[in-house]
């Protein structure tokens, strides 16, 4: 989000999900969308029905990797040697968009000049994979007359997060392809509503309708006015600046809301103590989570996709209207009136908010919702943002201006950032000499608070630790033996499953279940500076055989 | 972890599909490179129309298509096992599950089931053991089979030998002797291909070189007026040939009597390319074996047909789709396809002409629903035979989603004679409105079965005389015409023409040829279960009307038969008439919807279940 907003002024995925049936070329980067984002990936089988290549770039070859044409094994982390590489090998070929470069750019000199570096040797000596084929993969992109890219968590879970967002941005810009019908930039959301979270302003430095707390003061003046209130104009903190505001003991309170953060935080054994260590804790949500057992007062809410009315906004800015289809059981509430309830007493009295009065007052003032009335909603089966009238139709794609002949139609230009390769924080020693990665699967959701309560037929293990056969057999292992897994920052114990979909010296792991493996005790909160995402995709570990009476008293918990 | 082919399996896919590309697509694991890049997407699922060949490779190997040789086969063309699995079960002839490696398949439909089947079974059971079980020492067994395409030698045995040079052949007529011999025989018999011949010579156009041609022989072919057809079509361009089809009026022999012409026209006329041109050679109506004798007997007429067909259509590629029961007629057609690339009748440049064209056998595996043209696509793109909804029609949604041009092996020789006559003077052949000659089957209670080839228009009771009639001392009691999924006529009705309108007036069809004839001696009620058991065997289960109506009919055949009806007589009947009605008015497919025509037939005109309770015997 933070890198789509500093190239283009607004976070959000560039293109609809027709779009993605109608191009050329999908790239799917850093994103196991057959498992981790089913519906989307329903839109890119339809877009290889109708004849795009699929590229996918993924340590792991993925089920979603398995539809590719090519699948491009790079190795942890060198997301941004990769996309270097292939912007030097698209300048030196000539394919690069010269008239959008310079019609809606800037900074491309500077931009030519950091890739320089990176020969198509450097590239393969870096990620891994074949020079052949990254030139291959360079030239597909490049001559693609349309072409659009994704990304999850892989470029985004990283300490270097927002340089592998712009590095990607970057490829767009120097072929053109963002801000046309079929050639886009695409986030790919993991819930159906983080996009609309976002959009509401659930973000440190947004208010609603991505309006900029500290710069755009007309904004902030219009909320001010509407709440008859003062709001500071400053950023607030993202989760990881949080724990370390607590470190500091700069918060000694917390109000959370639906997030899990004693499980889903890296550095689990941190996060848990500081959470412990808080005056007061707060926790609101549909399950009693890890964090909800830690907490002072429990406020249980209702589930938003069943018992209560409201929007949703999913990948593709579209909003939509949601139902309530059953009545909430027991004493939980809908988030709404909690959070009312909660403003009563603290001495502002907003009376019985409906979920469309407060939709209606957020069209008053975010200027991109401002057409979508709840009839148009319905009536149009939901609407792309942005739409500022209501005779507006929605948005297929964003940042078609960057395309208009009249620059001042054309609006800011979007620059071009030198971004420079990092690799890993965890580095790998001869005391660490595995990449552990960690993602979801198909039929889990994070740490299982959803998910982990109900059987599922594709679970063969619940938890377990996915290695290559190769080093299965080096390490002596056999198939569903527990093993310890150490990082710097602790130990888990954990059964292995060999895959081939990794190779040798890298490992994998969910995050689902941690009641039995807690993951996350393993991973670094090394986090990045922008955007607050800690480094999941990246931990150093070791692997060693457990005696028998070892695993006997282990159990398979975390120490 | 996953089950591994054998040495052997991986070795005989490989002659199918090449070597792989790959660790991820079965070859050795290369973990540097294997590691960190693999291709697929479109550039495999292109190659998902060898999914059949390669089963078929798998399981002439061993016998079976084994869980190793599966996987192995899924790897190489990146299929998901369920889906192969999918496809494996469809076809009778793949078995998922261990089986000896020599099989005898024992035909006991209907024609076979008349002369001897039931006893050639009953001797199998009593000296081998039941259908399906395996001889002693496990190295081979017998099953039975549906129409194996022999009526006019029942009955009829396919035999199929597994191994390192796999080799299927048919013996018929048969006996339980000649059965055991030939499986147990050391070394493995490869005797006993009675030939097939043409029982009546006078006014052959068809099937002229039928007996008169050496069938491996191209020099033989053309000193027999071959590729003359294809040169004379060259100088009348792709219009003029199919102006010439037009002209003949010919109709499709097929079943549903399209005109050819029209057909064609619509495929040449297609601007989305490229355009496909295959031959339904997927001979498997009940009683029907015209075009396995044509091509075991003239195979270089049907390639230099549909090379024809392929010229006027403008396609480039040419499928043979052949039912995997006819083994030598296999073996001929791919031999006559290679003999003509060799000689440059096909290829890149066609007799020198400039056009390109090749011909691909694709060889079926044992599913009587796919000679349904659409159901035919599916099985060569490697997918369970079940039919498409139309529209869209092959002609412009076809084999691989293109413009395809289908007609069978019958329909597409005449090409052959309306060229070289002339469209107009094939129009005078026949009737007015069928022209030209047609291909009868004739079996069961005639004096000479075989082939035979009459001008539209000759009536049955001609025909039968042709064959020399009933043998002496037997009455005739029934014909069934046009095949399982035909009907029966009278002995009244002898004098009914054979032609597309003379059928529709008496409310039957002539079908694919087969004219089945029954004395006094056959149970006529065991004939229509048969017939019942079949459609309900072979139904796809695609579509609710056809896979429920087939084993509702059959349910209901088998209570009248053995006198233990729900309710009255009366009421069975009327079930079977509101079935038929159902299946005819809300199937997919012609499978579905002519499923219940003999079985009706059968009680409507021959009136089988009046009389006694329980003994359908006759009238």
């Amino acid at each position: 989000m933070v890198g789509l907003a500093t190239v283009f002024g607004a976070g959000g995925g560039t293109s609809s999900y027709e779009e993605i049936e109608n191009t050329d070329l999908v790239i799917l980067w850093g994103s196991n969308a057959r498992e981790t984002h089913p519906i989307f990936f329903h839109h890119v089988l339809r877009g290889v029905r109708n004849g795009a290549r699929l590229y996918a770039v993924d340590p792991r070859r993925t089920t979603s990797a398995e539809w590719a044409d090519v699948w491009l094994g790079i190795d942890v982390g060198s997301d941004i040697a990769l996309a270097n590489t292939m912007a030097r090998e698209i300048v030196h070929a000539g394919l690069h968009n010269t008239t959008f470069i310079e019609r809606a750019t800037s900074g491309f000199e500077g931009y030519a000049a950091s890739v320089e570096p990176w020969t198509l040797r450097e590239g393969e000596r870096v990620t891994g994979v074949p020079a052949e084929v990254i030139r291959e993969f360079a030239h597909a992109y490049a001559r693609a007359d349309r072409a659009i890219l994704c990304w999850t968590l892989g470029i985004t879970e990283h300490h270097n997060a927002t340089d592998n967002v712009l590095a990607l941005i970057n490829l767009g810009l120097l072929c053109g392809h963002v801000g046309r019908y079929g050639s886009g930039l695409n986030p790919l959301r993991g819930q159906n509503n983080v996009q609309g979270g976002g959009d509401m302003g659930a973000i440190p430095n947004k208010l609603p309708g991505f309006q900029d707390i500290e710069k755009d003061h007309d904004a902030r003046r219009r909320f001010e006015q509407a709440w008859e209130c003062t709001i500071p104009p400053k950023y607030g903190w993202h989760v990881s600046a949080m724990l370390d505001a607590m470190e500091r003991g700069d918060i000694t309170a917390l109000y959370c809301v639906g997030e899990n953060p004693a499980q889903s935080e890296a550095d689990s054994h941190r996060a848990q103590r500081l959470l412990g260590g808080l005056d007061c804790l707060i926790v609101q949500d549909i399950m009693l989570t890890k964090t909800g057992e830690m907490a002072d007062v429990v406020l249980p809410a209702t589930a938003a996709w069943a018992e209560s009315e409201g929007t949703v906004t999913n990948s593709e800015r579209r909003v939509q209207r949601v139902r309530k289809a059953l009545e909430p059981p027991g004493d939980s509430r809908d988030d709404i009136w909690i959070i009312a309830q909660l403003a009563k007493r603290l001495g502002r009295d907003w009376g019985e908010v409906t979920p469309r009065e407060a939709w209606d007052e957020l069209r008053t003032l975010s200027p991109m919702h401002r057409g979508m009335s709840y009839e148009r909603l319905e009536a149009l089966g939901g609407i792309r943002w942005p739409c500022t009238d209501e005779d507006d139709p929605g948005a297929t794609f964003l940042h078609g201006r960057l395309w208009e002949e009249d620059p001042h139609e054309r609006g800011p230009a979007a620059p071009f950032s030198a971004v420079a390769f990092e690799p890993p924080v965890d580095e790998l020693t001869a005391e660490y000499p595995i990449r552990l990665t960690t993602g979801r699967r198909l039929d889990s959701y994070n740490t299982g608070v959803q998910s982990g309560q109900y059987v599922s037929p594709l679970r063969r293990r619940p938890e377990s630790l996915l290695l290559s056969p190769e080093d299965g057999s080096r390490l002596a292992l056999t198939e569903g033996e527990l093993v310890r897994v150490t990082s710097r920052r602790g130990s888990v114990d954990a059964p292995v499953t060999f895959e081939r979909s990794l190779r040798p010296g890298l490992a994998f792991m969910n995050l689902h279940f941690q009641d039995l493996v807690p993951t996350n005790v393993l991973t670094i909160d090394a986090t990045d500076p922008k955007s607050g995402t800690a480094e999941f995709k990246a931990t150093a570990i070791r692997i060693e055989k457990i005696e028998a009476r070892d695993a006997a008293a282990a159990g398979g918990g975390g120490e | 972890m996953e089950a591994a082919p054998t040495a052997d399996e991986r070795r005989a896919v490989d002659e199918v599909l090449g070597p792989p590309d790959s660790g991820w697509h079965g070859g050795d694991w290369r973990p540097e490179l294997d590691g960190h890049v693999a291709f697929g997407g479109r550039e495999t699922s292109e190659r998902r129309h060898l999914l059949l060949p390669a089963l078929h490779a798998a399981q002439s190997r061993s016998g079976w298509i084994s869980q190793g040789a599966m996987n192995y086969v899924c790897q190489r063309l990146s299929v998901p096992p369920a889906e192969a699995y999918g496809v494996a079960t469809f076809y009778a002839m793949f078995s998922t599950e261990p089986r000896a490696p020599r099989v005898a398949h024992v035909c006991d439909d209907i024609a076979c089931r008349t002369n001897g089947a039931l006893e050639l079974c009953a001797q199998l059971e009593r000296s081998i053991g039941p259908a399906g079980t395996p001889s002693a020492e496990g190295t081979f067994t017998w099953m039975r089979s549906p129409c194996l395409g022999l009526c006019d030698r029942a009955p009829a045995v396919l035999f199929q030998a597994a191994g390192e040079e796999p080799y299927d052949w048919a013996l018929a007529p048969t006996g339980a002797e000649q059965v055991r011999d030939a499986l147990g025989g050391e070394p493995w018999s490869r005797n006993g291909h009675a030939l097939s011949g043409v029982a009546h010579r006078d006014g052959l156009r068809l099937l002229r070189r039928i007996g008169v041609v050496d069938p491996i022989s191209l020099d033989d072919y053309r000193a027999h007026g071959g590729y003359e057809a294809l040169r004379r079509a060259f100088d009348l361009g792709p219009s003029g040939v199919i102006r010439e089809v037009k002209d003949s009026k010919l109709l499709g022999r097929g079943g549903a009597a399209f005109p050819t012409g029209v057909k064609w026209e619509a495929v040449a006329t297609q601007p989305v390319r490229p355009h496909f041109f295959v031959c339904n050679a997927d001979e498997s109506e009940p009683g029907t074996f015209k075009d396995r004798i044509v091509m075991e007997e003239d195979p270089f007429s049907v390639i230099e047909a549909l090379t024809i067909a392929g010229y006027a259509t403008g396609s480039e590629k040419g499928f043979v789709y052949i039912r995997g029961e006819y083994p030598l007629a296999l073996r001929r057609l791919q031999h006559a396809i290679d003999q003509a690339r060799v000689r440059g009748f096909l290829g890149e440049d066609v007799m020198g002409e400039g056009f390109t064209f090749d011909v691909e056998i694709r060889r079926g595996a044992g599913a009587y629903i796919a000679g349904e043209e659409t159901a035919l696509f599916n099985s060569i793109e490697g997918r369970r035979a079940e039919p498409r909804n139309k529209p869209p029609f092959p002609v412009t949604h076809g084999l691989f989603g293109k413009p395809t041009g289908i007609n069978n092996v019958e329909t597409l020789i005449n090409v052959l004679e309306i060229i070289r006559i002339g469209g107009p003077a094939f129009a005078e052949i026949g009737t007015a409105d069928s022209t030209g000659t047609r291909l009868f089957c004739l079996s069961g209670s005639v004096q000479r079965p075989g082939l035979y080839e009459v001008p539209f228009g000759t009536t049955l009771r001609q025909l039968l005389d042709m064959a020399g009639g009933v043998p002496e001392g037997r009455e005739l009691k029934a014909i069934l015409l046009g095949g399982a999924a035909g009907a029966f006529v009278t002995p009244d009705e002898l004098d009914m023409p054979l032609s597309f309108e003379g059928a529709r007036r008496l409310g039957v069809t002539l079908g694919s040829g087969v004219v089945m004839v029954f004395d006094d001696t056959v149970n006529l009620a065991d004939v229509v279960l048969r017939i019942a058991s079949f459609f309900r065997d072979e139904s796809c289960g695609q579509c609710v009307p056809c896979r429920v109506g087939t084993a509702r009919q059959e349910e209901v055949l088998r209570r009248l038969g053995s006198g233990r009806e729900l309710g009255s007589r009366e009421q069975e009947l009327a079930l079977i008439d509101d079935i038929a009605q159902v299946m005819r008015d809300a199937s997919i497919c012609g499978l579905g919807q002519t499923a219940a025509n003999a079985v009706q037939s059968a009680v409507q005109r021959l009136r089988i279940f009046d009389g006694a309770s329980g003994n359908g015997n006759g009238a």
